[in-house]
């Protein structure tokens, strides 16, 4: 193919993809939200803002849950921010198959809510912890990571102080049984994680939680990959195919 | 008025690392053999009696929001004045 043949199909591809509309909810206290809408946008679809104080989920076809410190941490992370106006609209959504992703802060909103098993708790090694994480990817059979490969392995941005993913041995069990570990850090634990594990699914795919942030790893003056990308080609991919 | 208190702790088979910071700051101060665990204490007032139900009423709200029991567990109990 000739680079003017593929630039004309990257164009219409996303021509085609900015029929799509995905949310950023905005919490008290959330950071990388403007960080997400702008990978939205890179990603090729309509980045629309939704505030966690209104109940209108703006016709999204998907919602991310950003980064951040939603209520200043208070309580536990996500704890406050579960009980939003909009966040029974998103679990009523989430559970009738809305793809939903939830980074960092928003992965510990989403296991608050118990749209994801486990809890995210401090560090093992009790700091903040920012690097470039090396991840494998576990699971292709999901909505936000259909365009990795099994056992793939990326680089996305890691930035926590409460990270340590921990569940029961069971629900663990459960967990790998079903396929539903999708991350997991390599080249060392960086927070004490139970089995390693960066990011889970629940049982239907369509709600994946994870502690790196892909929305920063999209752009090539600012990121060390571009890994980010695939999770948006992802939930493209998938809106087009059930669209 | 009545007060009661909720104590949250982090279940034992959790990591504490505030505990295990603590620990270990005591035993720099010469506090060698205090092992500590730390929790949340919620001070919770309402007008009348701590009758049964009030105090349903209170484990109702520490199981949906003062306690995350995945990795929590919680004590209920009314403080005498």
């Amino acid at each position: 193919m000739t680079a003017a043949a593929l630039e004309r199909q990257i164009q219409h591809g996303a021509a085609a993809r900015a029929d799509f509309k995905v949310g950023v909810v905005t919490f008290p206290g959330s950071l990388d939200d403007h960080d997400a809408l702008r990978a939205v946008r890179l990603g090729g679809a309509e980045a629309v803002p939704l505030w966690h104080a209104s109940q209108d989920l703006r016709g999204v076809d998907a919602v991310i849950l950003p980064g951040g410190f939603s209520y200043g941490d208070y309580l536990r992370c996500g704890a406050i921010a579960r009980f939003s106006p909009l966040m029974g609209d998103i679990i009523a959504a989430a559970n009738a198959g809305m793809p939903v992703l939830g980074i960092c802060n928003g992965f510990q909103v989403l296991c608050e809510a118990h749209l994801l098993p486990g809890a995210l708790i401090q560090n093992d090694r009790r700091t903040f912890y920012c690097k470039d994480q090396k991840l494998r990817v576990e699971s292709q059979d999901t909505v936000w990571t259909n365009g990795f490969y099994a056992g793939q392995e990326i680089n996305i941005v890691l930035k926590n102080g409460e990270g340590r993913y921990i569940a029961d041995e069971a629900t663990l069990d459960r967990l790998e049984g079903e396929d539903r570990v999708v991350f997991r850090y390599l080249d060392g634990n960086p927070n004490g994680s139970l089995r390693d594990i960066a990011g889970v699914t629940n049982y239907s795919g369509n709600v994946v939680g994870l502690m790196p942030h892909p929305e920063h790893n999209m752009e090539e003056l600012t990121s060390p990959s571009l890994d980010g990308r695939g999770f948006f080609d992802s939930v493209l991919a998938f809106l087009q195919l059930s669209g | 008025m009545a007060r009661v208190v909720v104590d949250v702790m982090p279940k034992p088979e959790i990591l504490d690392p505030q505990g295990k910071a603590v620990t270990g700051a005591l035993a720099r101060l010469g506090f060698g053999d205090l092992s500590v665990r730390q929790g949340k204490r919620f001070e919770i007032d309402f007008d009348g009696e701590a009758t049964p139900e009030r105090l349903d009423e209170v484990r109702q709200a520490a199981e949906k929001l003062l306690a995350n029991t995945v990795i929590e567990g919680f004590d209920v109990r009314v403080e005498q004045p």
